[in-house]
């Protein structure tokens, strides 16, 4: 699905990727691990499209379709999906309307309000998110935690092909980490797969990882499955070099 | 309220289509005595206007425009023509109204919205009003609705114990050029304890090249009484200056509340440089909604006087700021008495290398204690070359005041952007929905037919190549 190869990229001209290599298959669930300012939010940035990243050499792919080219919608628009490190605040935009307008995008379809409503109000329900803030600015004065939890939303809302994770778990308490979990595990099944950054791997709970990968420096240092993500836990990163 | 509304589905290229110059007269351009007194005599002015017109003269000779604000240096009062006088009389159907003025006003929309949604409708096209209309309802009930030249022959005491009395000549070089040769405008008078629940309005289109408009609205309202007013002005685009200079002078009486409602849309060639004043009497209201679109260069700041204990004024304004443009708006607000309030909100957008300026003036005199001001305005620019300025001024006399302020000034975030995109969302919508988002604050304050009016106008603004 996801096809990275020999991939140099950067921001301002600095090279902050060194050769990355990942290949992500259908119904997968892959883990990307790394210290701070390893270059992994860069990693799924650049595989979004944002404009200040560019690649130096190498190809990422899409379902056999190179990205470079592509604006990031048009990327969402293959099933391409982020939930941001950071979120985005967007004054004056509902979280009901910016969703809408989302799905509308995606799909290509005009969808009606009331069942969009009903439906958003359902997902919200499950992630045990207050249904007023539907009507509330996008992220606008949201918390760490329900910024994250907004996030997870749009993730079911849209229901892309591919899902990147970028420290999704991180600032949520424990309950709302289960909630978080669990919407991730509702949303992946055999035909889409996830690519998940995560510090404390609270969020792979509920879910099966495929493969897990450690990113150093920019440049992949160790792979592996499970137990990879268990030794770094553990141990942390001090036993890696490049 | 209905839904679809008047000028809902309109495009910019229909407030630009330009009828063939068909005007019966007008008079040489430049400003002298003798053009003055032309002006007068066709206009079959009482004496004591006359008088007044050429008392404007003389103040518009002695001072000079404004050395503050946009250049308007380009404005050229010597290739002014400033009277055109359509060749329609005023009608009270719009049947006689002739053909391609009666276009006009179709493809604006304001036949249409009379019968749907207005309670009386005045047309004015280049210098003279084509078109009035009032419900026979209003009428019984006292209300005045006509056009200016109407109200002095019918109305004459009360006009002279109004006009130009809010802004007088000397005000600035421009209320004086607009006192030496004001036409058309309209007239609104409202008797005490009458509600006019259906709003009233007043279009203006300027179609000759070259030339100026000056219409003067004058609104009285009793004590008690309540109207809505709505203006809107556009013009299609010629590629020599035209100038617009209205003044308009609004009385709210003891317990009054009136809404004053305009969007202008200019087109790209026209100094826009607009007066407008309310004087509010105790525990009145005016509500001020003023959209700048279009124009090269607008200089236009609705002044409220809060005269009386307990009155109040909410000003709410979006001007749109594009290539070419250089929009200094705002608001003034003049705290006379206690108890006073006053409340303005304001978002300006700046696009393609246009400017825009926020220019705001709060007085509150030593009579206006426990007077309440708060101002927010807000500015976005929607790229790097494009420049906002916000320059609010204070003036408080009295200590025991409740005075807020708070600006900001931002450019789009490239950030944003990317969030919305990497939800599927192109470019064009997530550009347009943040700006969208920056004035929702304002928009959903607004009836629901001028929201979506000017969403069309920010959407025509964000669409066009400059
Ligand atoms: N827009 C940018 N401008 C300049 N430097 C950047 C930019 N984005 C990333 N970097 C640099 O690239 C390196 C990798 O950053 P990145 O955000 O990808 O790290 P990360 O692995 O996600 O770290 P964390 O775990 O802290 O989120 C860092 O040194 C960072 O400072
Ligand atoms: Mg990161």
């Amino acid at each position: 699905m996801l096809e990275i190869k020999s991939l140099h990229a950067g921001v301002d001209g600095k090279e902050i990727l060194h050769g990355i290599n990942l290949t992500v298959n259908r119904g997968e669930v892959h883990v990307i691990l790394g210290p701070n300012g390893s270059g992994k939010s860069t990693l799924m940035n650049l595989i979004m499209g944002h404009p200040k990243y560019e690649i130096q050499s190498g190809t990422i792919k899409f379902e056999g379709q190179e990205l470079n080219l592509l604006a990031p919608f048009e990327r969402a628009r293959l099933g391409i999906f982020l939930s941001f490190q950071s979120p985005e605040e967007i004054p004056g935009i509902t979280v009901e309307n910016m969703l809408r307008a989302a799905c509308q995008a995606v799909t290509g379809e005009k969808i009606k309000i009331l069942p969009f409503r009903k439906k958003l109000q359902a997902v919200m329900q499950e992630l045990k998110i207050n249904p007023d803030s539907a009507n509330r600015y996008m992220n606008v004065g949201f918390s760490g935690g329900e910024k994250k939890r907004n996030e997870i939303l749009q993730l079911l809302m849209l229901n892309p092909k591919l899902a990147m994770l970028d420290e999704t778990d991180s600032g949520l308490d424990v309950d709302a980490v289960q909630i978080v979990s669990n919407g991730v595990a509702k949303f992946h099944n055999k035909d889409n797969a996830c690519l998940i950054i995560t510090h404390n791997t609270q969020i792979l709970k509920s879910l099966t990882v495929d493969k897990a990968h450690v990113l150093l420096n920019g440049q992949i240092v160790a792979e592996g499955g499970t137990e990879l993500v268990d030794e770094v836990s553990q141990n942390g990163y001090s036993k890696f070099t490049y | 309220m209905s839904k679809k509304t008047y000028i809902e589905d309109i495009e910019r290229t229909l407030y630009d289509i330009k009828n063939v110059d068909k005007s019966v007269y007008k008079s040489q351009a430049g400003l002298t005595e003798e053009v003055v007194r032309d002006i007068s005599k066709r206009k079959n002015d009482p004496d004591w206007m006359l008088d007044f017109r050429l008392k404007s003269l003389e103040v518009y000779e002695s001072i000079n425009i404004p050395n503050w604000g946009p250049d308007i240096s380009r404005l050229n009062m010597d290739e002014i023509v400033t009277y055109v006088r359509p060749d329609a009389k005023m009608v009270g159907s719009w049947d006689e109204v002739p053909q391609d003025i009666r276009d006009t006003f179709d493809r604006l929309g304001i036949p249409a919205a009379e019968k749907q949604s207005l309670a009386g409708v005045g047309a004015q096209y280049d210098s003279e009003v084509v078109y009035h209309s009032v419900q026979k309802r209003l009428t019984e009930q006292g209300v005045i609705y006509t056009d200016m030249e109407t109200a002095i022959k019918e109305h004459e005491d009360i006009v002279r114990e109004h006009f130009m009395k809010l802004v007088p000549p000397k005000d600035h070089k421009f209320a004086a050029l607009h006192g030496a040769v004001w036409s058309g405008g309209s007239f609104v008078y409202v008797p005490a304890g009458v509600n006019v629940k259906i709003p009233l309005q007043s279009y203006f289109r300027l179609n000759a090249a070259g030339a100026g408009q000056f219409e003067h609205t004058l609104i009285i309202l009793e004590e008690g009484s309540s109207a809505h007013f709505i203006e809107g002005c556009s013009a299609p685009k010629y590629n020599v200056t035209n100038l617009h200079a209205g003044c308009v002078e609004l009385f709210v009486g003891e317990g009054a509340r009136l809404r004053y409602s305009t969007i202008e849309n200019w087109s790209r060639n026209m100094m826009n440089l607009n007066t407008k004043r309310a004087l509010v009497e105790k525990n009145g209201l005016i509500e001020w909604v003023s959209g700048s679109f279009g124009s090269a260069v607008s200089m236009l700041y609705p002044c409220s006087i809060l005269h009386g204990e307990g009155a109040r004024c909410e000003f709410t304004g979006v001007t749109f700021a594009s290539k070419g443009q250089n929009l200094d708006t705002g608001a003034s607000v003049i705290h006379v008495a206690p108890h006073t309030s006053a409340n303005i909100n304001t978002r300006t957008i700046s696009k393609s290398g246009g400017a825009a300026t926020y220019r705001s003036a709060v007085k509150v005199t030593k009579n206006a204690h426990h007077a309440k001001c708060s101002v927010n305005c807000e500015s976005l620019m929607l790229d790097s070359e494009s420049r906002s300025d916000t320059l609010p001024v204070m003036d408080i006399e009295v200590g025991d005041v409740d005075i807020g302020h708070e600006a900001k000034i931002g450019r789009i975030s490239e950030d944003a952007i990317f969030y919305l995109m990497s939800r599927g969302i192109d470019e064009a919508e997530a550009r347009a929905m943040i700006v969208r988002g920056f004035v929702e604050p304002i928009a959903k304050e607004l009836p629901l037919e001028y929201a979506v009016e000017m969403n069309n106008l920010i959407n025509i603004e964000l669409e066009g190549a400059n």
